[in-house]
């Protein structure tokens, strides 16, 4: 399938989602990719001129909850499936960036 | 170059970041508590566990239109949630929640009152934002005057529209823009300290956070800083937000550059953003710093403009008291946004925008203004009393039985003593507005004197008596009895020869002897004489002493 998704587009996803594919892999998402986006290109074909754009595929509207709490999980059961845990903290590869907006 | 030949006119937006005063967080009802233990007050929805719904929290709407409509924005009938993508520890869903395309509030103004004397003792420091005149304000050793940049230039500079509120703003005040206000959820903490790992507690993510993005109509730092100040103020006052800088519930981060007029033409240096200020004093600081370093960097470099130099992000080194370059994440700034599956829109109507409207009421700026006027207090005694909504609640219900000014004096004085020993505000003292009325009508007719008026309202936190029965019972009832006034002030002068001697014939200190003469009489009888009286007898017994001598 020729390339919806180019090598470079799928690098710099990966980039992204700090995540380092093989080369190998790049060549094998960018033809997976390009063939699921092809795929979801047929939507393309339905006529949709009269329909109003949305922001939601559901027709509703201003749906809330009271400012009232529930009683959260603790420590043990919040890191239950932590890959790695420090005291109560979860635990990861060490951070360089500065602080992210 | 020669420094001093150029024209600096610092240009200033802000970015703020707000939490909101809610109990739970803004999608999820977790409780928000801060020093809470690391990673106790989470759960599936703010962990960013699959298959979660998240529901927003209706307070934090609240807050957050409330305080756009304090700001004049126009309130968005319809808004949606967007997904904002980046990878971070500190943001377990891979996205933080955010409002894109359609902001809760956009398109308003907020007053900053700005130092006369300040601005007008720093010719160099900024243009006016719209509406005043360039001139008459001293330029730099008189070089490159004339420069006609009218109202409409300094509009047209930020590209903005013209503003709804155009014509005279007052005197003192900056009109600063606000071109977005939107809600979003804040991210958890990262801690570097240990080596090899960072730490990471969530306790903190999905705390709703109002962030509020200005136009760049602040000229000094001295502006920004007052910016921030007033708009603290605005939020505590709405109970938007508790705005502790403390707990880092407000954070700021200012873009600045300058314009720099040199030989006829102007040079813009490329704009800094300034991350993550959490003081009031870090915000002035970081500015004044930033355009120093433009203007210097622009002088080594003319290439150093705003077209050949991309944007840059610095952080603020509080120790050091200089801001440094951070590694450009030009790539990284790739958000991807797009609309939340999981959460459906807001649509505001008019009804809900009115009960909104009301909640905000009068706002600090305007209140301080009328009640100053209408209550005969100080513009400074006024905000005082204004720091705390309720305060100011009750001294107007006071104000309405009692004797305003005295009120005020009453406030500021012994009332604000008593509520911060005990750590808490005037109107959580809770004393009724009746009894604050009746303590200050009964000092300003001369029922009681100041003294014992404090000694009353100390009496009044452990008792629900009138303060005029308080007064009867511990004998504080001024005594305007003549006969017994003139007793007290014979005892005085017999007691007290020298200073009788010193009121009569020492020229230099006669009025202290008088004074003195007057603080023995009080304390005779017992701070209950009236000081009036006192001071009409001490007059008359002097004058009739110099006629026998």
């Amino acid at each position: 399938m020729p390339g919806k998704i180019d090598d470079a587009q799928v690098r710099h996803i990966a980039m992204l989602s700090r995540l380092k594919p093989t080369e190998e892999e790049v060549r094998l998402f960018s033809e997976q990719l390009s063939t699921i986006l092809a795929y979801f290109d047929q939507l393309s074909e339905v006529d949709t001129t009269q329909v109003p754009p949305t922001a939601h595929a559901l027709p509703v509207s201003n749906v809330f909850r009271p400012d009232e709490p529930h009683v959260p999980f603790g420590p043990d059961q919040a890191l239950a499936n932590a890959p790695r845990r420090d005291g109560d903290f979860f635990a990861v590869p060490k951070v360089l960036d500065q602080e992210s907006a | 170059m020669d420094r001093s030949k150029l024209k600096i006119r610092p240009i200033i937006g802000m970015e703020i970041h707000v939490q909101l005063a809610t109990k739970t967080k803004l999608f999820c009802a977790c409780p928000i508590e801060f020093g809470a233990p690391p990673n106790s007050r989470v759960c599936p929805v703010c962990l960013g566990m699959p298959g979660v719904l998240p529901v927003l929290n209706r307070t934090a709407y609240e807050h957050a239109v409330r305080t756009a409509i304090a700001l004049k924005c126009e309130i968005a009938r319809f808004t949606k949630w967007d997904r904002k993508s980046y990878y971070y520890p500190d943001l377990p869903k891979n996205y933080q929640i955010s409002q894109y395309d359609l902001p809760l509030g956009f398109d308003g103004a907020f007053d900053v009152p700005v130092d006369d004397a300040a601005v007008s003792n720093a010719p160099a420091d900024g243009a006016p934002a719209d509406g005043e005149p360039e001139g008459g304000r001293p330029t730099d050793g008189g070089s490159a005057s004339g420069r006609p940049e009218s109202g409409v230039a300094a509009g047209l500079r930020t590209g903005r529209s013209p503003r709804k509120t155009s014509g005279t703003e007052s005197t003192g005040y900056r009109r600063v823009g606000i071109i977005r206000a939107h809600l979003e959820e804040d991210a958890g903490k990262n801690l570097h300290e240990k080596p090899g790992i960072t730490q990471v507690d969530l306790n903190r993510t999905g705390t709703p956070l109002l962030e509020i993005v200005t136009e760049p109509d602040l000229a000094s730092a001295d502006e920004a800083y007052n910016f921030c100040v007033e708009l603290q103020r605005l939020v505590t006052y709405l109970g938007a937000s508790e705005a502790s800088m403390q707990k880092g519930q407000m954070r700021f981060e200012p873009n600045v550059n300058v314009a720099i007029e040199y030989d006829g033409r102007e040079y813009r240096t490329p704009i800094a953003e300034v991350k993550n200020l959490n003081s009031f004093k870090a915000v002035r600081d970081a500015i004044r710093y930033e355009i120093e370093r433009q203007v210097s960097e622009w002088m080594a470099d003319p290439d150093y403009v705003i077209n050949k130099r991309p944007k840059e992000n610095r952080g603020w080194d509080d120790v050091r008291g200089v801001t440094e370059f951070q590694r450009g994440k030009e790539e990284a700034h790739d958000y991807r946004y797009f609309p939340d599956p999981d959460l459906v829109p807001v649509e505001v109507d008019d009804a809900w925008i009115e009960s909104m409207k009301d909640s905000v009421g009068e706002l600090p700026l305007e209140r301080q203004a009328r009640m100053s006027s209408e209550y005969g207090l100080s513009s400074a005694d006024a905000a005082t009393i204004l720091a705390d909504r309720a305060t100011a609640d009750l001294f107007e219900e006071a104000a309405e039985a009692g004797h305003p000014p005295t009120l005020g004096k009453q406030f500021i004085s012994f009332w604000s003593a008593h509520a911060n020993a005990r750590n808490t505000t005037i109107a959580g003292l809770g004393i009724d507005a009746a009894r604050l009325g009746e303590l200050s009508k009964i000092t300003a007719d001369g029922l009681v004197n100041a003294t014992a008026a404090a000694i009353i309202a100390e009496k009044m936190l452990s008792s629900s008596d009138t303060p005029t029965a308080i007064a009867q019972r511990e004998g504080l009832i001024q005594t305007r009895d003549e006969g017994q006034v003139q007793a007290w002030v014979e005892e005085a002068f017999t007691k007290n020869e020298k200073a009788v001697q010193d009121a009569l014939a020492n020229p230099k200190k006669q009025q202290q002897a008088r004074g003195f003469l007057t603080g023995q009489v009080m304390k005779i009888s017992g701070g209950k004489a009236d000081p009036k009286v006192v001071g009409k007898l001490i007059e008359e017994k002097l004058a009739k002493l110099s006629q026998d001598l």
